[in-house]
């Protein structure tokens, strides 16, 4: 397919382009197979590039001949044109409607996109899992890597290589998987140097209603405990839940086959209820009327806190669990693609220093929800603006965010990076010119050959000129465990992530002089 | 001392406020004249004067002890149990009056003595001097103006109270006072005059012989209602509002839900709003503007102070804040007293209404970072004493009662003791430069209004942020002061030293000398018990003892219900633990 076909209308003259902080500019319009871009074709002013894959949804509206577009971007961003001639504006709409919804990945840009730097560092290669093992392997011999997945077939949601008890052999790991949600046989997720306590996970087992077992699970999971140590399962579903999964085949771990394991439920939402609340809190947000109470109400119904709320729980238990009371633990909701991951991820940046560094929090990502298997694609393939929703939309992702900035927030000086790169990261996730987001796991992003047709995120983020943006000038390395407060009064909204996109003109002059209090404070460190 | 029966207690538990695990710390109570004073085994010490005692409250006997339930007026809260019931009893019984007072003489200002002579006692009170700010102003001139920020405008902000019109009474000479204000602009010939109570309100009080202006009547004004309630809805907002973020293992649906029907919110962006409006009217349509409520005392001082701050970048400096604290609140006789009861009176004349300009002001510091050389800090530790009743400003409910009371003489002005402190209370941020001249235009948009954790929890440690930015910068600050301070001492010693002669020889032995005089970097800014709130301040010891700091209580009710074994592991281990 030509992307020629799709666009009936390549270049519109003096449209009009209306967008929060920035004043209106007038310029010509181009369409491209992959931007919308709008240029006024003067020096000094600012041109728009617009990823197709970035616009969530679009409205269209005509006055006389002057047609209006009004675009929602996944990043919350609404952006206005008037384009004049009514056969031009229809002719914009369809072709950015059939640009920005191909059903193709391969017809993503990051197949296309051509960088303009100079690879220092091939990303792709910056956070293998070899090196990962290396980091803890000083200090366990109670652990190794297991290539059972070498080809997929065991699990098809985790990356070739997985890390396993070390008594545990290739032959048993096939067995449990096929007693675990997926194949999603436990792996270690995270190892506590301080006392040598794990965090596995895993997805849910499938006892189903007969309450089937799995010798081979239970032995792999007391592997992992030491003599007369007892551990936890973290189960991210109510019990409720859980229970109900068993009338599908699913379940969760009976205690007379687990004695060594006490199992605690938590209730972290899924799926629609998160997208719905999701959609629920832009639009609050972007409600213009200044009513306090309207607003205060709104925000309560979205219930976006109560499940940032519920999510940092769960994690500080885990993290708890193992620094607190020295005990290991597994965690595991249904498919243990999504709650797990926030959970297993949010624990390891209270327990452990290195994920608080960018280095370590990319690798975090890299290890806990690409190579885990969170299925970006599917998650991320709509925003809050949406009309057509799908069952596996959820912003997931966001929400661990969300949760990091609380934490950040909490420990101003803990990390080294700062919030622009939490936006960054939620930015690339739902449209992106490089590679690392696209495909649901390490199998489909194989096929599609990423690694050599595309650009990794972290070549690019990697460089020192982008770095400087990211890094926290407050940053000082901390050893230590830190516990947030997860009281509703000590977790505010995040507005420059969730609204990023209010279009009220002081919020400009303050969000320059948030700008200017960080470029004051780099300048106090940097005299 | 005659209402003091017990003067120890020992084995006094204080209890976590917002554990649901019930933890506790074990130590001694004291009573003073003027504090109740709790050591807890690890010597921290908490310290509770008795004048900012809002309540207390004896609970029903249990088991471990006789509850008692201590409110206070800078939202602390707490919790003791005391072994013995009699013990309970003396001191409840001695905190219900030595926190009740009958006499302004009985006040802690009038005993306070912070070992100063009578000369710079009267310093003190000469320090804020209102002839010299309307000198400043520019007032009296040959119009009146209101400001230099304002220098081109020559529109003014007048304050009274409301007309005594009824339904149809009139009065010439208001009328032409008003048209003189209006004269007194030459550019607009027009002025508004706001009235800052809801319109009802305003209608109600027409009955009783009050009420508001009538356009008909008054040549060139414009009339405008702001809607600002009254002191008794705002006074039960407030007791909402401490409701609900004192129960414990709050939900989010909850804690919003509560912050909504509250009406808190609400109540700050209506003060906001017409502060706003004052000030447009002046920078953008040149009017001048009169005020005016019921009395003119409450919302009108609320909507002039900060109207003022809007406009001008004076007040926005820590000299210029207690300016417009002394004009536009003190010497205009808002009644602070009576609002926030110094002295055992009628409960429904109290009324957070300062509380609510301090925090319109903190608003205005998060929307603007840059603008105000003070921090939150600053704003805290007014809010401290105009409880406080240690020094002599706030005493009283208008300029004539306290010159009665002769304050300059037996009491002490905390305005010199903040400003001595100043530093404690200064902006990192602070841009003297770029904001100058310009009006703060703030923006109104309800998610820009947040709950005001470090005012309404300022004593729940567990619930602040662990590190502070602010203090984190201010450190950087004095240590690049100093170090830049040593390259210019080492610098003139160079010179020094060239001078008398250039030897190789002098210049390593200088080097060598040089490095134990450079400061000390070693000590990590971020980890040592970092208070957000000034330290160091006797009437403000914080609880931070790390027994009561443990956060991880409350992540999970499942340890601790059924597994006891677990609890123990959680004593004394630190917030960040290694």
């Amino acid at each position: 397919m030509e992307f020629a076909e799709l666009i009936k209308t390549p270049r519109v003259d003096n449209v009009v382009l209306h967008r929060p902080f920035y004043p209106a500019v007038e310029g010509t319009l181009c369409l491209t197979g992959h931007h919308l871009i709008l240029s006024s074709r003067q020096d000094n002013t600012e041109e728009l590039w617009l990823l197709h894959s970035n616009i969530d949804a679009i409205d269209k509206r005509f006055v006389g001949s002057l047609g209006t577009i009004i675009i929602k971007c996944k990043d919350f961003r609404i952006i206005q044109l008037d384009i004049p001639g009514m056969e031009e504006c229809l002719n914009i709409a369809s072709s950015i409607e059939a640009l920005s919804t191909l059903d193709s990945i391969t017809l993503m840009y990051p197949f296309f996109y051509r960088p303009m730097f100079e690879v220092i560092e091939d990303g792709w290669h910056s956070f293998l899992p070899e090196q990962e093992f290396e980091l803890y392997s000083s200090a366990t011999s109670e652990w190794r890597l297991s290539y059972v997945n070498k080809e997929f077939a065991v699990c098809p949601s985790y990356p070739p290589i997985v890390t396993v008890p070390k008594s545990i052999d290739d032959e048993a790991l096939r067995k449990v998987a096929t007693f675990r949600h997926g194949g999603r046989f436990p792996v270690l997720s995270y190892y506590h140097k301080k006392n040598g306590m794990v965090i596995m996970r895993s997805g849910q087992p499938l006892t189903g209603t007969n309450g089937r077992r799995c010798k081979e699970d239970e032995k792999l999971i007391n592997a992992t405990l030491r003599a007369g140590k007892r551990g936890y399962i973290i189960d991210t579903r109510s019990l409720n839940v859980a229970q109900q999964a068993r009338a599908k085949g699913g379940g969760f771990e009976q205690e007379a086959h687990y004695p060594q394991w006490r199992r605690i439920h938590k209730s972290i939402e899924r799926y629609h209820i998160l997208q719905e609340s999701l959609i629920k809190l832009v639009e609050a947000c972007n409600d213009q009327t200044h009513n306090m109470d309207r607003w205060l109400s709104k925000l309560e119904a979205s219930n976006w806190l109560t499940h940032i709320k519920e999510i940092l729980t769960a994690a500080c238990l885990a993290a708890q669990c193992i620094d607190r009371e020295g005990a290991s633990i597994l965690i595991h909701g249904t498919e243990g693609t999504d709650s797990t991951l926030q959970v297993t991820s949010l624990a390891q940046i209270i327990l452990e220093p290195r994920s608080r560094t960018i280095r370590g929090f990319e690798a975090l990502i890299e290890r806990e929800w690409l190579q885990a298997g969170h299925p970006f694609q599917q998650r991320c393939a709509q925003s809050a603006y949406c009309n057509t929703k799908q069952k596996w939309e959820a912003p997931v992702f966001l929400l661990f965010l969300d949760c990091v900035w609380q934490i950040l927030r909490q420990f101003p000086c803990s990390f080294e990076f700062n919030e622009n790169f939490l936006i960054m990261l939620f930015e690339h996730a739902y449209a992106s010119q490089f590679g690392t987001f696209l495909g649901n796991n390490e199998s489909e992003r194989c096929k599609l050959k990423l690694q050599q047709k595309t650009m990794s995120l972290w070549s690019w983020v990697n460089q020192p000129g982008e770095l400087s943006k990211f890094t926290n000038p407050l940053f000082e390395a901390n050893n230590l465990v830190i516990w947030p407060s997860v009281a509703p009064q000590s977790l505010p909204l995040w507005e420059d992530g969730v609204s990023l996109c209010h279009p009220d003109w002081s919020a400009v002059a303050r969000s320059r002089l948030t700008a200017t209090s960080v470029s004051q404070v780099q300048a106090i460190l940097l005299p | 001392m005659e209402h003091i029966r017990t003067t120890k207690v020992e084995q006094v538990k204080l209890l976590d406020r917002f554990s649901t695990s019930n933890k506790s710390l074990t130590g001694t109570l004291y009573l003073t004249a003027t504090h109740l004073l709790f050591i807890d085994s690890h010597q921290k010490e908490t310290w509770i004067l008795h004048h900012h005692i809002a309540s207390v409250e004896k609970l029903a006997l249990t088991t471990s002890g006789c509850p008692l339930v201590i409110q206070c007026k800078n939202f602390r809260t707490v919790h003791f149990i005391v072994p013995r019931e009699r013990d309970c009893h003396d001191i409840y019984n001695s905190l219900l009056q030595l926190s009740k007072q009958a006499k302004y003489e009985d006040l802690y200002a009038f005993s306070y003595n912070p070992k100063q002579n009578d000369s710079e006692r009267l310093q003190g009170w000469q320090l804020i001097d209102l002839a010299e700010e309307y000198k400043r102003m520019g007032v009296p001139n040959s119009h009146w103006q209101l400001s230099d920020a304002n220098r081109d405008y020559k529109a003014a902000i007048c304050r009274c109270s409301q007309p005594l019109s009824g339904f149809s009474a009139r009065c010439l000479e208001d009328e032409h006072l008003l048209q003189a204000i209006s004269k007194a602009n030459p550019v607009n010939r027009y002025m508004y005059v706001m009235d800052t109570r809801p319109k009802l309100n305003a209608m109600a009080n027409r009955a009783a012989g009050k009420g508001y202006e009538n356009e008909d009547n008054y040549s060139n004004i414009r009339f405008q209602f702001v809607g600002i309630e009254n002191i008794h809805v705002m006074r039960s907002s407030l007791q909402k509002l401490l409701e609900v973020n004192g129960t414990k293992g709050l939900s989010v649906n909850d804690f919003y839900s509560g912050l909504e029907s509250s009406g808190w919110l609400r109540h700050i962006k209506a003060v906001m709003d017409a502060a706003i409006f004052l000030a447009k009217a002046i920078t953008v349509e040149n009017a001048s503007v009169l005020v005016h409520c019921s009395d003119g005392w409450d919302r009108t001082s609320q909507v002039c102070s900060l109207g003022s701050l809007l406009l001008d970048s004076y007040y926005r400096t820590i000299k210029g804040f207690m300016v417009l604290i002394e004009k536009d609140w003190i010497s205009f006789g808002h009644k602070f007293s009576e609002r926030c009861g110094h002295l055992d009176g009628d409960p429904k004349e109290v009324s957070p209404v300062f509380t609510q300009f301090l925090e319109c002001v903190w608003h205005l510091t998060e929307q603007f970072p840059q603008a105000f050389e003070f921090s939150e800090a600053f704003l805290l530790q007014i809010h401290e004493h105009i409880h406080s009743c240690q020094f002599g400003n706030f005493l009283g409910n208008c300029q004539k009662e306290r010159e009665e009371l002769k304050l300059k003489e037996k009491t002490y002005s905390l305005w010199p003791f903040l400003l001595e402190d100043q530093k404690k209370y200064l902006n990192p941020l602070y841009s003297s430069k770029s904001h100058r001249f310009t009006v703060l235009e703030p923006n109104t948009i309800s998610f820009n209004f947040k709950f005001w954790r470090n005012m309404y929890h300022q004593f729940d440690r567990t619930l602040h942020p662990r590190q502070s930015v602010f203090n984190i910068i201010m450190n950087m600050n004095e240590q690049n002061e100093q170090l830049e301070k040593d390259i210019k001492d080492l610098e003139s010693k160079i010179k020094q030293r060239k001078n008398k002669q250039t030897d190789g020889i002098l210049t390593k032995e200088l080097l060598h000398s040089v490095h134990p005089e450079s400061p000390t970097l070693k000590t990590s800014l971020c980890f040592k018990e970092q208070t957000l709130l000034p330290v160091n301040d006797a009437l403000r010891t914080i609880e931070g003892s790390s027994l009561a700091d443990n956060r991880y209580s409350e992540y999970a009710e499942e340890f601790s219900k059924s597994e006891p074994a677990v609890v123990s592991l959680e004593y004394g281990v630190a917030r960040m633990t290694c």
